[in-house]
């Protein structure tokens, strides 16, 4: 690797991990941030993830240097950069609407940071060429921005943050701005990026939960300016630990139960939905005697037994939706709605036919009725 | 379909007609406004007193020390207030648009008012701020005891330069405000990210950007500062004498129209020129930067 500008600031492997410490962010005195405690590990992907007004983008542009805490510090890697302006950071940082530059062509977008950083112009063009192969952007170095599509611009967007070898890379809703289609391929090529780059640590901000689910290896889920929860990201989409996680990070179903008691050695709970009983996995804060929410992902019911301890729910259908690749009915249990989400059938079931739904007691988690 | 053809090409010579009537009515009035007196001093300018053509005149105006030095001062003046112009437009417009502080709004309304104003104004504000009698000097004299004025800057160029400023700054500020609201915060924000520091930025992101903007308020600076009048007039500058101001003399207080149509001419043709150029140059900028400003 020819050491250019670029290199000779860059902290030493493994310490690129992003430390949240007690950070709070007010305009004002209105608080948009509040005391956020957390850490993105070295090489891992963390997507941050919450509806708008959030304080998921304030939270990453905290780390970028364009908001300062109010209070709290903020780490990369053993650095406290909580004092220290954007540019001394080594970060590379993508947003939603690309913001290339449109008056220089697409090597020169690239090569952008490195020429700041006073690498040697060999470095410069060997780098530029690495980046832009990397996103398969290799034919396009004498274009401008406006010569190529969302797509394109979004893949140079990403080569020229990936140019300065950054220790951190911040996306900032990277790819809200294209569409279905060309989002998912977007994805995919993150996805490959990550493993092609191991140790670059990516700090993602979205809004949409499948591309946080698709790429992250932990999701932290914001909400008026607070943490909710974190977590590895199947974990936290198999047991939200609260309501706004279970119905923020996918649909969920969600039955209002009674705990009856302990089984199993207290790794199930046997609680009671109307007059069903039904079998779920306990929750240590969660005793016997308490309300609480039972949360069953629309693909976790079937139509289909589920084996010895299978649940059962009896129902009534309120509505279907054929979308393609799978059927969604909405059925009516004990006064509340239920969606199920099945592979398309033969036969489906019509309005006011009578079902029965079944789901294993591993599908469903029990959830404090109040903790939202 | 043949009638209907025919219809059709009665009804195009008919909206043709309309076209034809509404182009020429206002070409008829350029033409009784503008071109017929432009003529008239054209074609003054190649005549002699009995009426007959003749280029002595023109020599002699051109073979005048006084036309040398009114050439060189119109266009030093227009050229160092135009560059002011740009300086301070570039600061303050920057300023408003990127350093959020409170009375940012209230302040470009006020500079839109600047626009409104008559140009001798300033001229007339800065002899009471500026003059010998004006209230700095009069402050200093008092101050420090002094038995003349100390400052007098304000009757030479560069007093002219100043009212210039004040006055034409706020047409570089207008096209600069434009063009600086539609830089992406981002595109500021990313290259900070990437290591750029102020300068860069500004040489990099912001000024390629804003080139177009400054092209076009720094040439319709040039151009009314060559043409600028009231200011040169009332600021009454020793030994500055511009085009304009030559023509003035010549025409109405030496009643020599035929010197007065030649330097009318030279001016003439020195701010066709620059518009020319700045179309040129916008041009050739522009080509690189459609869709920027």
């Amino acid at each position: 690797m020819a050491n250019g500008g670029a290199d000779k600031a860059a902290p030493p492997a493994g310490s690129s991990g992003i430390g949240f410490e007690s950070v709070t962010v007010a305009y004002r005195g209105n608080a948009v941030l509040r005391d956020l405690t957390l850490t993105v590990e070295p090489g891992e992907i963390l997507a941050i993830i919450g509806p708008s007004g959030s304080g998921k983008t304030t939270a990453l542009r905290a780390v970028a240097g364009f908001v300062r805490p109010t209070q709290g510090r903020i780490r990369i890697g053993q650095r406290d950069v909580t004092d220290l302006p954007p540019h001394a950071r080594d970060l590379g940082m993508v947003v939603q609407n690309y913001a290339l530059f449109p008056h220089m062509r697409i090597e020169e977008n690239v090569a952008f940071g490195l020429r700041a950083r006073r690498a040697p112009e060999e470095t410069v063009r060997e780098r530029v060429k690495e980046c832009l192969r990397m996103v398969g952007m290799g034919d396009f170095m004498g274009r401008y921005p406006r010569e190529l599509s969302g797509g394109q611009q979004q893949r140079i967007a990403i080569a020229r943050a990936l140019a300065i070898r950054p220790i951190v890379l911040l996306l900032d809703e990277p790819l809200s701005a294209l569409d279905a289609q060309i989002r998912r391929n977007m994805l995919e090529e993150l996805g490959q990026l990550h493993r092609a780059l191991p140790e670059l640590t990516v700090l993602y901000v979205t809004h949409d939960q499948t591309e946080a689910l698709t790429l992250a290896d932990r999701i932290a889920i914001m909400r008026d300016g607070r943490l909710v929860a974190h977590g590895p990201s199947r974990a936290l989409y198999r047991n939200p630990p609260n309501r706004f996680t279970a119905e923020f990070l996918g649909r969920a179903n969600l039955l209002p139960v009674r705990m009856e008691s302990l089984e199993g050695g207290g790794r199930h709970a046997r609680v009671r939905f109307g007059d069903s009983p039904l079998l779920a996995e306990a929750q240590a804060q969660l005793r016997p005697g308490a309300s609480c929410l039972l949360c069953i992902r629309p693909h976790d019911l079937t139509l289909e037994p589920r084996g010895m301890n299978g649940n059962v729910i009896h129902a009534r259908v309120v509505s279907t939706l054929w979308q393609g690749d799978q059927l969604s009915i909405a059925v009516d249990a004990e006064g509340t709605t239920l969606r199920l989400a099945s592979h398309p059938l033969a036969e489906p079931p019509r309005v006011g036919d009578s079902l029965h739904l079944h789901f294993g007691p591993e599908a469903a988690t029990l959830i404090a009725e109040d903790d939202r | 379909m043949t009638a209907s053809s025919t219809s059709g090409k009665s009804s195009a010579a008919g909206s043709f007609d309309l076209r034809a009537f509404w182009i020429a009515a206002p070409l008829l009035v350029l033409a009784g406004c503008f071109f017929y007196p432009l003529s008239l001093i054209v074609g003054q300018a190649f005549k002699n007193d009995a009426g007959a053509f003749s280029l002595a005149t023109m020599a002699a105006v051109f073979g005048s020390t006084m036309f040398h030095e009114a050439i060189l001062h119109t266009i030093g003046i227009a050229l160092g207030a135009s560059a002011g112009c740009l300086a301070l437009g570039f600061v303050l417009a920057f300023v408003v648009s990127f350093v959020p502080f409170p009375g940012a709004g209230l302040l470009v309304r006020l500079i839109d008012t600047v626009i409104a104003l008559p140009t001798f104004l300033v001229a007339l504000a800065f002899t009471f701020l500026y003059g010998s009698a004006g209230i700095l000097n009069m402050s200093l004299m008092a101050a420090f005891k002094l038995p003349l004025p100390p400052v007098d800057f304000l009757y030479s160029a560069w007093g002219v330069i100043l009212a210039e400023v004040t006055v034409y700054t706020p047409f570089v500020m207008r096209p600069l405000l434009a063009a600086f609201s539609l830089i992406e915060t981002a595109q500021i924000e990313v290259a900070a990210s990437l290591g750029a520091g102020f300068w860069r930025i500004l040489r990099q992101i912001i000024l390629p950007a804003a080139l177009p903007a400054l092209l076009a308020g720094g040439s319709l600076c040039l151009l009314l500062t060559v043409n600028e009048f009231g200011i040169v007039l009332f600021i009454g500058a020793k030994g500055v004498i511009t085009l304009p101001l030559m023509i003035y003399d010549k025409a109405i207080q030496e009643f020599d129209y035929g010197t007065a149509c030649v330097i009318a001419l030279v001016n003439i043709l020195i701010s066709v020129g620059l518009y020319f150029l700045y179309r040129f140059a916008l041009g050739r900028v522009g080509g690189n930067r459609a869709g920027l400003v």
